[in-house]
C-alpha cells in the first residue's frame, strides 16, 4: 500500500511534488513564511494572528514563500541520538545528521534545518551558498513525514547565478 | 544604598548524580544557609522556590515543596519558573518583596535532580510550542545550538578546538578546589581532544553534563542584617531581567529561526550584551570595577562569548583573554572561580543562585585556595530559554 506524503508540520513549506533531495520539480520548493500587511515584517515559522513587531498592531498577515537560497551562518552536526519526539529507530545504528543555519539576505532571517543525507561538516563553510530542496524527515506504516533540506548549491548553479 | 538587600547565609549540597529526590537536596542547601546565616527557619517570612519541571508537580510549586520539607510555618511563598534563569529570578523575587517591604528575611532555594543525557521537552504532542518542535523536526538538542555558536565563532573570529578546551582547563583546575562540585579533577587539553565530538566542533568535554544538585540563600534587608550584628554583609546591588528587543537576531534555542531585521533595523545591543548593560546601569557600576565574574559556561566556546557580552574584551577578543591567561584563577579577573557548569554541571534551577553563593563566598574572603584576592564586586550572568536573561551584581 502507497504511503501518503504529509508535511511533518502543515504550512511551512510547498511544492517539490514527491521528490526528496534535488529532484525533478524541486526548485518550486519553497519555505512558507507570513508577512504582516501594515508594517512588512516577515516571520518563520509562520504568525498568522498578530503581528510581534512591538511597533505596529497589525493583524493581517499573508502567506509568502521564503528566498529559495542564502548563505551558510553556521554548522554542526548530531552525533548522538536525539531524545523524543525526534523519531529514530532505536534498533537501528544511529547515523548522524548535519545542521544548518542559513542567512536569507531579503529576509535578513536565519534559518536553520537539516542538511540533505550525505552533506556533512566537511562539505561546508561559513558564507557558501546553499539552497532549500523537500526532504524526508521519516516514515511509519501509513505516512511518509516530509520536510525541509539545505545543501549545498551546485557548483554548475554556482557559475550561472 | 537603600536598593540594596544583604546575604545573610549561602548554602549547597554537593553536585553530582545521587539518585535522591530534588527536595531533598534544596532542604539540605536550605538548611545549610540557615545555618550559615545563624537564623532559625522560624524565623524566615518568605520563601521563594525556583521550579524544576522535572520534579512533576511538587516541582512546580517548589517554593511550597521546600516550606513543606522543612515544616510548616506560615511563610509567605513563590514559586519560579524562568528555564535556566529560574535561580536569578528567584533572587529577584526575594529582592523585591525585601524593598517593597513585605518581607524582612527570605529564604530562596533551588534544587534539582536532572536525568542523563540531553536535556527533552516534556511529552505529548505539541506542535504550538518552539521547544517541542525543534527536537521534532531537527533533533536539535541544546548541545546542537551550542555547536553551531562555536563555528560561528571560529569562522568570524578565528577561535580554534584548542581554545575551547582551554576554558575547560581553567575550569576544572578551579572545580578542583571546590568541594561542592561535582567533577573535582584537573583536566588536561589532551583529555578534551580525545573526547567524543557530541556536536561539531564541540566534544563531550566542551559541554556541562546535567547534574543533581541544590543551592540556597538567605537575603535580608541592610537594617535587619545590622541587627543581626552583621555590619557589613555582601550587598546584591542588582538583578537585571530583561526580555531581549525585537527584532532578535542572534539564533537561540529553542527557536528554528531568528526575527527578520527586514522591516524593522536590528536594535544597536544584541540581547546577551543587553543583560549585563542593564545589570551593570542599576549597580552604577562596569567591567572594570568587577573583581571576578560567574558566567553560564554551558560550552566552553559560550564562555568566550560571555567575556565579549559582559564587556571584558571587545567583540572577538575573548579566546585573546582567555589566552592571557587573564580570567584565570590568579589572573586579572577570574571568571568561574567556582569552576563553572564545566566542573558542577546543570542543575537548572539552583545553577543561578550557585553562581551567587559563589559571589558571597568571594567577597566575604571564605573561597579558600580558589580566593580571589581583595574581591570588591563581582557579576553573575546566565540565560534562560524563551528570552529570559539576568545578571546579578554582589558587591562588598
Ligand atoms: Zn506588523
Amino acid at each position: 500500500m502507497a504511503r501518503t506524503r504529509r508535511p511533518v508540520v502543515p504550512g511551512w513549506f510547498t511544492g517539490g511534488g514527491d521528490t526528496d533531495g534535488g529532484g525533478p520539480g524541486a526548485e518550486n520548493f519553497r519555505l512558507l513564511g507570513t508577512r504582516c500587511g501594515a508594517c512588512g515584517a516577515v516571520f518563520f515559522p509562520r504568525v498568522d494572528s498578530f503581528c510581534r513587531n512591538p511597533g505596529c498592531a497589525g493583524t493581517e498577515l499573508m502567506e509568502v514563500p521564503l528566498s529559495r537560497r542564502g548563505t551558510v551562518w553556521s554548522y554542526t552536526d548530531g552525533r548522538y541520538r536525539p531524545p523524543p519526539p525526534y523519531v529514530s529507530d532505536p534498533e537501528v545504528p544511529w547515523q548522524p545528521y548535519t545542521l544548518v543555519a542559513v542567512e536569507l539576505a531579503a529576509e535578513r532571517m536565519v534559518v536553520l534545518g537539516q542538511a540533505a543525507p550525505g552533506v556533512t561538516v566537511a562539505d561546508l563553510r561559513v558564507g557558501m551558498p546553499v539552497e532549500v530542496v523537500p526532504g524526508v524527515l521519516g516514515e511509519d506504516a501509513e505516512t511518509v513525514w516530509t520536510t525541509w533540506w539545505w545543501r549545498p548549491v551546485p557548483q554548475d548553479d554556482r557559475r550561472r547565478a | 544604598m537603600t536598593a540594596d538587600v544583604a546575604v545573610l547565609g549561602t548554602g549547597m549540597h554537593a553536585w553530582g548524580k545521587w539518585g535522591r529526590s530534588f527536595v531533598e537536596y534544596g532542604t539540605v542547601a536550605a538548611r545549610a544557609a540557615l545555618a550559615d546565616a545563624g537564623l532559625e527557619w522560624g524565623d524566615v517570612q518568605s520563601v521563594v522556590g525556583a521550579d524544576t519541571v522535572r520534579g512533576g508537580y511538587p516541582g512546580y510549586v517548589a517554593g511550597a515543596t521546600f516550606a513543606r520539607a522543612l515544616g510548616w510555618q506560615g511563610a509567605r511563598v513563590t514559586s519560579v519558573y524562568a528555564a535556566c534563569a529560574s535561580g536569578a529570578q528567584a533572587i529577584a523575587a526575594a529582592r523585591a518583596q525585601i524593598l517593597a517591604g513585605l518581607a524582612d528575611v527570605v529564604l530562596v532555594v533551588g534544587a534539582d535532580a536532572a536525568p542523563k543525557g540531553f536535556f527533552a521537552p516534556a511529552g505529548g504532542d505539541r506542535p504550538d510550542d518552539p521547544d517541542w518542535l525543534r527536537f521534532r523536526l531537527l533533533g536539535a538538542t541544546n548541545p546542537a545550538y551550542f555547536g553551531l555558536y562555536a563555528r560561528r565563532r571560529m569562522a568570524l573570529y578565528g577561535d580554534t578546538a584548542e581554545d575551547f578546551a582551554r576554558v575547560k582547563v581553567k575550569n576544572a583546575a578551579a572545580g578542583a578546589l571546590n568541594p561542592y562540585a561535582r567533577y573535582r579533577k584537573p583536566v588536561t587539553a589532551a583529555e578534551v581532544a580525545a573526547s567524543p565530538v557530541v556536536a561539531d566542533p564541540l566534544r563531550l568535554l566542551d559541554i556541562c553534563a546535567t547534574s543533581d544538585g541544590a543551592a540556597a540563600l538567605v537575603l535580608c534587608g541592610p537594617e535587619y542584617a545590622r541587627r543581626r550584628g552583621v555590619a557589613d554583609p555582601v550587598r546584591i546591588r542588582a538583578v537585571s531581567t530583561v526580555t531581549p528587543r525585537y527584532p532578535r537576531t542572534d539564533l537561540d534555542l529553542p527557536d528554528i529561526a531568528t526575527d527578520s531585521a527586514a522591516a524593522v533595523p536590528e536594535p544597536p545591543v544584541a540581547f546577551r550584551p543587553s543583560i549585563a548593560r542593564a545589570a551593570y546601569e542599576e549597580a552604577g557600576l562596569g567591567p572594570d570595577d568587577l573583581s571576578l565574574a560567574e558566567v553560564y559556561d554551558l560550552s566552553t566556546a559560550l564562555e568566550l562569548q560571555w567575556y565579549e557580552d559582559l564587556g571584558l574584551c571587545a567583540e572577538g577578543e575573548g579566546a585573546k583573554l582567555l589566552r592571557d591567561g587573564a580570567t584565570a584563577l590568579g589572573g586579572r579577573l577570574p571568571v568561574n572561580p567556582s569552576g563553572g557548569l564545566a566542573s558542577f554541571g546543570e542543575a537548572v534551577p539552583a545553577q543561578a543562585i550557585a553562581q551567587v553563593c559563589e559571589l558571597t563566598r568571594q567577597l566575604r574572603g571564605q573561597a579558600g585556595a580558589r580566593q580571589v584576592p581583595g574581591a570588591r564586586a563581582g557579576i553573575a550572568v546566565n540565560q534562560g530559554l524563551f528570552g529570559h536573561g539576568s545578571a546579578v551584581v554582589a558587591v562588598r
